[in-house]
């Protein structure tokens, strides 16, 4: 992996910067910088001088012309970009020297979408590993919003090294129907949060085990579309049992349902210094097996303030349906939008196109060179050359379902109950190993 | 006379067993449960006929059981039905009033029953039970009876149960085909609602869930009237399944171990326990992992609660559940199964007794067999208002014949 950053995550004084760029990223930085974000620098990013004048970040960057009249950009992505490709230079000059950059940004407007991938360029180029976490908008805000989120989610994905997607038509199905929309939004926030907190846990501390960061965004890499986190905490003797059932019990994992789903899993886990393996092994085992297909990425940090708990925070990542392949727009090419059938085949093309570890001075952990298509091609036909050099990491896939006999029910109209087969054990469908 | 019109028998025909209970109403109409005949079934899956020769047979086996025990020749049935194909809704019906004098009549009243009935079926459904709810006159809620009030528009609140016509038929068939007629056909959940509420309950506001072999049905009380009803053709035959499929164990197997090993939670007393189990020569076959068992179990349990909270929650009735919830049904015999309903609907749960009849003690502590003495149940209700519209002439009758007998007697 790389060695300088391994050094200098290894000193304990990993230098980040988080942005937040546009209005909901500006917004959400605010709570961000409320959280445990200890020792990152704070950098409000908008077009709208409202918005900004209400953040209390340190650092703020106005992005300015005479054009937009004070107003934003007006919804337009397009704009944003302009602007922000004539401000690039500062965007350089704020990320000099940082190990790595979080963006954070609502996409769908025009500030977010807009200006987020030239600032992810513009920090990998600086020398930072770039991770984005983001929101894509509602449903219900119509579907220009929806079609500019994708867009600028491919070019987010093009640019910066890992981005973490929170689709907000997620959060509508967790949160109850009376919920205000502050709160929602609130909810929204405080979720996309718990995900940069855990990786930032694991980035800032001691990492006991550590992650690899480079291994951490070739996995978010090429497989986003759909991301859920869960943060939960225990503390006492039984804490990794407890952390465990809270995991499970956490609404965006869906009582497991959704580990089963993923085919990438991080696990950061923060421990006390009496942290012990075997909480380790408890966790790990019981993510696992949920979570058979998945590649699953550990870390353990240790920190004096978690003494007697635990703090585990997982994000589980899968790819795109393809109801909900991409609208292309202006100059982005049609993206990979995964096979319907998660086979390994495709797995292991696409980490055998990203996983290309190099330096971090030298070039980037993946080039943005890779042209799209030709990993939509290389897919499509089955040409696996460069999987083929890594036969090591082809791995037995365990199929996902048992085939059940369902002679009792035969003669029988099936029982189908919103989509489910209710005739098929309760257990089998709710993916609980008996091993 | 063989068959004295005071006898009244509850035919259910179940997934996983047949019966027949048998009830006689005194001079004062109390009911009395006199006889019980059950065979178990071998033609029926999810609550509906599937093999006719074989539910023939266990039929004939359960009447003539009963025949036996009550000492009676049974010419006519209540039947109970169910089944996935079975649902319930709301209805209201309008009628103007159309009198010079505004006053609602009995004819006003009838005619907006009939409307309310008359609409949203489906054209192969027919209407199992409609059950009034309360009146509105001139928009004014909650009137019990109308009759000689004022308004110039009637309305009626409904409850209406219906089903597939053809797939009702299969059962009245199969009895009709057995020279035994059929005085009306009911819905499972109703009979049982009917067997375990008391008029208080009802009216406080209650949930029958009846966890049956292949259904589980279920009747929502709100202010003393029928506000939901439903099923899921889920029920004890899925658990059996369940483990047999989780256990790698035959059906017959599974359906043993439910019986012998079950519950509802997974305690610490059967962590990590292993059950020897032989086969049919007695020597040890395999060992059968009995956290999985409960495990199996308790998950499917649970869906099936699940599955009825979320359906009442969305009829918005869960906060009206005064009375709380009452279980019956052959599941409603695994431990613990009151605290695993609990758990999910946290109401106060009860596992159903049949009170207000009096009779056979040991049948009426069953859970098992709510369903078929709620049918009888509902025969005497039936059979009272018979007697109530009995012809002016035969009143008259009663009338003499009981001043014959006094003066006899003085």
């Amino acid at each position: 992996m790389n060695p300088e950053l391994t050094k200098s995550g290894a000193g304990n004084a990993v230098r980040v910067k988080v942005f937040g760029v546009g209005k909901a990223g500006v917004a959400m930085l605010e709570t961000m910088s409320q959280g445990d974000f200890a020792g990152a620098g704070f950098v409000a990013v908008s077009a709208d001088a409202a918005s900004l004048a209400a953040s209390s970040a340190l650092e703020k960057i106005h992005l300015e012309t005479k054009m937009l009249r004070g107003l934003g950009t007006g919804g337009d992505p397009e704009r944003g970009r302009e602007l922000a490709e004539a401000h690039i230079a500062q965007f350089k000059t704020a990320c000099v020297g940082m190990d790595a950059v979080f963006i954070v940004a609502g996409l769908g407007g025009g500030a977010g979408t807009g200006m987020a991938p030239v600032l992810a360029r513009a920090a990998k180029e600086a020398g930072a590993l770039v991770l984005a976490f983001v929101t894509l908008p509602f449903g219900c805000e119509g579907n220009r919003r929806q079609s500019q989120a994708r867009a600028g989610l491919e070019q987010l994905q093009a640019a910066a090294d890992g981005v973490i997607c929170l689709p907000c038509e997620k959060i509508t199905q967790l949160i109850d129907e009376n919920m205000s929309l502050l709160d929602t939004f609130k909810t929204t926030t405080r979720l996309l949060l718990e995900g940069a907190r855990g990786v930032w846990r694991l980035l800032a501390f001691k990492g006991l085990i550590p992650l690899h960061v480079a291994d951490l965004f070739s996995l978010l890499r090429d497989r986003h579309a759909e991301s859920c986190f869960a943060a939960v905490e225990a503390a006492g003797v039984t804490r990794a049992r407890e952390a465990v059932e809270k995991l499970f019990a956490h609404p965006m994992i869906e009582g497991g349902a959704a580990l089963t789903e993923s085919e990438a899993v991080v696990v950061s886990i923060v421990g006390g210094p009496d942290l012990t393996l075997a909480d380790i092994n408890h966790v790990m085992d019981q993510i696992k097996a949920q979570s058979p297909r998945a590649q699953v990425l550990m870390g353990a940090v240790v920190d004096e303030k978690f003494r007697d708990h635990l703090a585990l925070t997982v994000i589980a990542t899968r790819r795109a349906r393809r109801e909900e392949s991409p609208i292309t727009t202006g100059r982005v090419a049609p993206l990979a939008p995964g096979d319907e059938t998660p086979g390994f085949d495709t797995e292991l093309l696409h980490r055998s196109a990203t996983k290309k570890p190099a330096s971090r001075g030298a070039s980037p952990l993946s080039p943005p060179t890779i042209d799209p298509r030709e990993q939509v091609l290389a897919q499509q036909t089955g040409k696996s050359v460069r999987a083929r050099k890594t036969p090591s990491r082809s791995r037995q896939i365990p199929l996902p379902l048992e085939i059940v006999n369902k002679s009792r029910f035969d003669k029988t109209e099936a029982t189908i109950h919103n989509g489910e087969d209710l005739d098929m054990p309760t257990y089998i469908r709710r993916g609980v190993a008996l091993n | 006379m063989f068959n004295s019109p005071s006898i009244i028998v509850g035919l259910e025909i179940g997934t996983s067993k047949v019966c027949a209970v048998v009830g006689e109403v005194n001079d004062e109409g109390a009911l009395n449960i006199v006889g019980l005949g059950q065979a178990a079934s071998r033609g029926v899956r999810k609550g509906e006929i599937v093999d006719v020769p074989k539910a023939e047979d266990d039929v004939r086996a359960a009447i003539v059981e009963a025949e036996k025990m009550a000492n009676v020749e049974i010419r006519s049935v209540y039947l109970g039905v169910t089944g996935a194909h079975i649902r319930g809704f709301n209805n209201r019906g309008v009628h103007p009033v159309v009198s010079a004098d505004r006053e609602i009549s009995q004819d006003d009243m009838q005619d907006v029953i009939k409307n309310a009935k008359a609409i949203n079926v489906p054209n192969d459904n027919t209407v199992l039970h409609a059950i009034r709810q309360h009146f509105l006159v001139d928009g004014q809620d909650g009137i019990a009876d109308p009759v000689g009030m004022l308004g110039s528009r009637l309305e009626v609140d409904m409850h209406v149960v219906h089903g597939k016509f053809n797939r009702l038929q299969n059962a009245i068939r199969l009895v009709k085909g057995m020279q035994l007629e059929v005085d009306d056909v009911v819905f499972n959940g109703m009979a049982s609602s009917l067997a375990l509420l008391s008029n208080e309950q009802k009216e406080m506001g209650a949930l029958v869930i009846d966890v049956g072999g292949g259904t589980t049905d279920y009747v929502v009380y709100v202010d003393g009237v029928v506000k939901h009803t439903g099923v899921i053709a889920v029920g004890g035959d899925h658990v059996s399944h369940d483990l047999a499929v989780g256990l790698k164990v035959p059906l017959s197997r599974a359906e043993q171990l439910k019986i012998e090993h079950g519950g509802t939670f997974v305690d610490d007393a059967v962590r990590g326990r292993v059950l020897p189990i032989t086969n049919e020569v007695g020597l040890p076959f395999k060992e059968v992992n009995l956290e999985h068992l409960r495990r199996i179990m308790s998950l499917r349990l649970e869906e099936i609660f699940e599955l009825v909270a979320q359906d009442v929650q969305k009829a918005g009735l869960l906060d009206y559940l005064r009375a709380g919830v009452f279980l019956c049904g052959g599941v409603a015999r695994v431990p613990n199964f009151a605290q695993l309903a609990e758990s999910v609907f946290e109401l106060p749960v009860t596992v159903g007794k049949t009170n207000s009849i009096s009779g056979l003690k040991s049948a009426l502590d069953q859970p098992e067999f709510a369903s078929a003495i709620g049918l009888v149940k509902f025969g005497s209700f039936k059979h009272r208002r018979r007697d109530v519209k009995a012809s002016p002439v035969r009143g008259l009758k009663q009338i003499f014949t009981r001043i014959l007998q006094r003066t006899n007697l003085i």
